[in-house]
């Protein structure tokens, strides 16, 4: 189960979750973003309950991208209590996302 | 329209052989090579699967796409969504994984990806080529902080700043052109002394606009900046040019890993094909990028694809000695 996610409930839903977060900063233009998001749903149900899925549209979030620094994407950046721990940048194949994830997690 | 035959070959091996994964034909790759040779193989009747990691890679960052008939310009995202919906339109099977390795043994390709393994009869190869990196000094410490492989995606982010482009191709020069919508300057820089292979009318494009600066016989020796990019070192002027980012469309170069135990000829690097596509290993086709072909297009590669697609067709037939087949229409 993948969320949408703004700046209103980003507190809620990254700063304040009990487990780590993964964000899928994405945007409509971007072709390996599309790519990347039927990778990052199928994810989210694997690893339900230990890691949170949440989307960012950069267009609609400029803030969080900025704040976030994302100057390419797709980005998934996994973050504890709202502090980035390591990000991938661009398509990544699933086993590439799922060793990151398992490195950090 | 030429009737086709209604799943003669592909039938007939799902009834004589158990095996569900054996197909008649496998293809690799899902750009337009892979997806034009899905369509005809599909077409022929034939049991196709594609495999591909995406649909569409490095060309569908393209911004615009001018040549490709039909569309006098869409962008390369779109045209590699009309892809996709085309081939799963007419029930192509489409998988996406990546391959891990080909092997032949006798007359029959094993398929190994990440999950599965798969039988063929014949294999359309048709991956396309990787993008080829710099390998200097800050270019994968900032990846995604600045350097990008995708000025389609990311040229938003640059928004009335100064970037870098490298590179002297058609996807150069149309990134410099996306480029100039948002950042305030952009350094097109290229180590050659003059443009060779972009489209002229481009070229006119870039010469109009003001915010285009190209330098020719120059590289980059390091992309400076410790969280983000903050500049970049030239080699031979040894200037620093204060740019936010860096733009690396320096094209792409042929992964030949996956098919190392089947020897396949190449000329420098490249596929070697006659003009139905065959490779030196029976059965076993190439198509698109990873072939050794000046004439890098979106157009050569779905006319490949369909080629490898109809010759493999042929060969299936006659291996079959089927006398009544329509395969001397194409």
């Amino acid at each position: 189960m993948v969320e949408h996610i703004n700046s209103g409930d980003f507190k809620k839903e990254v700063v304040d979750s009990k487990t780590p977060v993964i964000i899928d900063f994405y945007a409509d233009w971007c072709m390996p973003c599309k790519m990347m998001a039927p990778v990052f749903e199928k994810l989210s149900g694997q690893y339900k309950g230990k890691l949170k899925f949440v989307k960012i549209n950069v267009d609609e979030n400029q803030e969080l991208a900025s704040d976030f620094n994302i100057q390419g994407i797709p980005a998934l950046v996994i973050a504890k209590k709202g502090q980035e721990v390591d990000r991938i940048v661009g398509y990544a194949p699933e086993e590439a996302i799922k060793e990151k994830i398992d490195s950090i997690i | 329209m030429t009737k086709l035959p209604k799943n003669k070959i592909g039938n007939n091996h799902n009834k004589s052989n158990s095996k569900s994964n054996l197909y008649d034909i496998v293809i690799i790759g899902g750009g337009p090579a892979g997806v034009s040779a899905a369509v005809y193989s599909k077409r022929f009747g034939l049991k196709t699967l594609l495999i591909t990691r995406e649909v569409g890679d490095d060309w569908a960052g393209a911004h615009k796409i001018c040549n490709y008939p039909g569309f006098s310009e869409i962008s390369g995202k779109d045209l590699a969504e009309k892809f996709l919906e085309h081939v799963k339109s007419i029930g192509v099977e489409v998988l996406f994984d990546e391959i891990k390795g080909i092997f032949k043994e006798k007359e029959i390709f094993e398929i190994k990806t990440n999950l599965k393994s798969f039988l063929a009869k014949k294999v359309i190869f048709a991956p396309g080529s990787v993008r080829k990196k710099l390998e200097i000094k800050g270019e994968s410490e900032l990846k995604g902080r600045g350097v990008s492989y995708c000025a389609n995606c990311d040229a938003p982010f640059f928004k009335n700043k100064n970037v870098v482009v490298v590179g002297g191709g058609n996807s150069a020069i149309s990134a410099a052109i996306l480029l100039a919508e948002h950042a305030s300057k952009i350094y097109l820089i290229y180590r050659k002394s003059e443009f060779f292979r972009p489209d002229k009318i481009l070229l006119n494009v870039i010469k109009k606009n003001q915010k285009i600066e190209t330098i020719f016989n120059e590289e980059l020796a390091e992309i400076i900046g410790k969280s983000k990019v903050e500049g970049v070192l030239l080699k031979n002027s040894k200037k620093i040019l204060n740019v936010n980012g860096v733009f690396i469309e320096a094209g792409g170069l042929p992964d030949l890993g996956i098919i190392a135990s089947l020897n396949v000829k190449t000329k420098d690097n490249y596929i070697l094909t006659d003009e139905n596509q065959k490779t030196n290993v029976e059965g076993f086709f190439a198509a698109g990028d990873i072939i050794h072909n000046e004439f890098k297009q979106i157009v050569v590669a779905a006319s490949q694809g369909a080629i490898a697609s109809s010759q493999a067709y042929r060969e299936l037939v006659q291996a079959k000695g089927d006398k009544d087949s329509p395969l001397t229409q194409y």
